[in-house]
């Protein structure tokens, strides 16, 4: 083969690899998105209970996203979850930002969410949040339900007969599975 | 009696331990030879590009469609699986993160080993049998530096760029068939991509295995050819064992990889 179609053929084969692999750095990735070589500056947050929440999920303010969980790290002292967060230069927040642990979607990714307040100095590098809300723990939730409804249940037949004893109580509901049986063996 | 048969075969056992023992070392040299004689085929960079045409651009076909079509099964099946949990949406990250952090570097790196490597292995053991090595060593012409390094360096150079063509190529299938054929809309589809892509993390991950897999690819079908047997026989057994050595080393190199590189994730 000639020298020169054979350089041409090998030019382009690089170019095109490069060509490719930019097309997945720009189009496919988030480098074009979130800068990696970015201003950013720190801050941190304690949470008593962090949920699922991991290294590098994204720090959102009104649904933007302004940066990204560094670390997460326990403290020994205060027995709570101690996580720097990374927030672009260019997002300045009031002091009293106060910062929760928020789910997108039903089963979605956890993220921060940041709610500015009113303060009129800004955040600097390094400062602790103070106002921080803790992850909803879902077997926690369904357990406080469980023990709300629980509570309903035993109040509620001793309020309109408190005389009575505690043993009729679950009469009116037992003959309605039971009247339920031989319905469906009918069909 | 049966001490005789038993002994046999603990010889055999030890035989074949002793013997892939020496071929290891062998190879290991072989690896070490080659590195350190490539200064020279740097120099002849010519030498490279030569080589560069017949690994890379010669597998530019079978690489590429083969991209485009995993690319547009991923898009039907994953289309097919996630449509029963509603989230058709999530066809993108799907199709983009098999294909950047497995299915690329891996179906790329074993096409490559039974399009290029066998070539490879073929060449070299030919060149053997017809006593080309020995004629150049004659002439005081390291076949090492100028046989086997440029292709050891076309192999590596061609390999993360075959595999970076076939990750994009697959990805174009998807969009093809997901958004194009299916209709899911296109607005979700990239950008939920591009939410769940790193940088760093998936793609330049792919790139690091590619890498490690054509430098095994490469080593392992030049040490074949480099080794086989000088007879149409040995040559035909080399091209074979090329193919198949290849194919478990990349399968297992990407296992170990993985685990090491997706720990937290």
């Amino acid at each position: 083969m000639e020298r020169s179609t054979l350089d041409l053929w090998v030019g382009l084969f690089v170019c095109a690899g490069i060509g490719a692999l930019l097309i997945l750095a720009m189009k496919v990735g988030n480098m074009a998105s979130i800068g990696i070589g970015q201003d950013s500056y720190t801050i941190y947050a304690n949470f008593d209970n962090i949920g699922g929440l991991k290294p590098r999920a994204p720090v959102k303010s009104a649904g933007v996203v302004v940066g990204r969980v560094a670390s997460i790290a326990f403290d020994n002292n205060k027995f709570n979850a101690r996580v720097a967060l990374t927030i672009e230069t260019k997002y300045k927040f009031p002091k009293d930002t106060g910062a929760s642990i928020l789910t997108s979607g039903l089963l979605g990714e956890q993220y921060i969410g940041l709610e500015a307040g009113g303060d009129s100095n800004d955040l600097a590098d390094g400062e602790t949040l103070k106002l921080t809300q803790s992850a909803v723990v879902l077997e926690k939730l369904i357990s406080q339900f469980l023990y709300s409804k629980a509570a309903e249940g035993g109040d509620a037949p001793q309020a309109p007969a408190p005389n009575a004893a505690v043993a009729p109580v679950p009469a009116p509901h037992a003959p309605a599975p039971a009247a339920a049986v031989p319905g469906a063996e009918k069909k | 009696m049966f001490n005789r048969s038993a002994i046999l075969s603990v010889r055999g056992i030890g035989h074949h331990t002793v013997d892939g023992v020496w071929r290891l070392g062998y190879a290991s040299r072989f690896f070490a030879l080659t590195l350190a004689s490539s200064g020279t085929s740097f120099r002849r960079f010519r030498l490279i590009v030569r080589e560069l045409y017949f690994t890379g651009v010669l597998s530019l076909i079978i690489i590429l469609v083969s991209g485009l079509f995993v690319g547009m099964v991923l898009g039907l099946q994953g289309y097919h699986t996630l449509q029963t949990y509603g989230s058709e949406s999530a066809l993108g990250v799907l199709v983009a993160l098999s294909l950047v952090r497995e299915l690329g570097p891996v179906v790329s790196a074993l096409l490559f080993a039974s399009r290029a490597g066998s070539a490879m292995t073929a060449e070299i053991g030919l060149m053997k049998a017809t006593e080309q090595l020995a004629a150049m060593e004659m002439m005081a012409v390291d076949p090492i530096s100028r046989v086997v390094a440029p292709r050891f360096w076309a192999g590596v150079i061609s390999m993360p760029l075959l595999a970076a063509m076939f990750s994009a190529m697959g990805i174009f299938g998807g969009y093809l068939v997901g958004v194009v054929l299916i209709g899911v809309d296109e607005g979700s589809f990239w950008s939920q991509m591009q939410a769940a892509v790193d940088f760093q993390e998936d793609i330049m991950n792919g790139v690091i295995k590619s890498f490690v897999f054509g430098v095994a690819v490469t080593w392992i079908a030049l040490f074949e050819g480099y080794d086989a047997p000088p007879t149409a026989e040995g040559v035909s057994g080399a091209t074979t064992r090329t193919v198949v050595t290849s194919s478990l080393a990349i399968l297992g190199l990407d296992f170990l990889l993985t685990s090491f590189m997706f720990q937290g994730v």
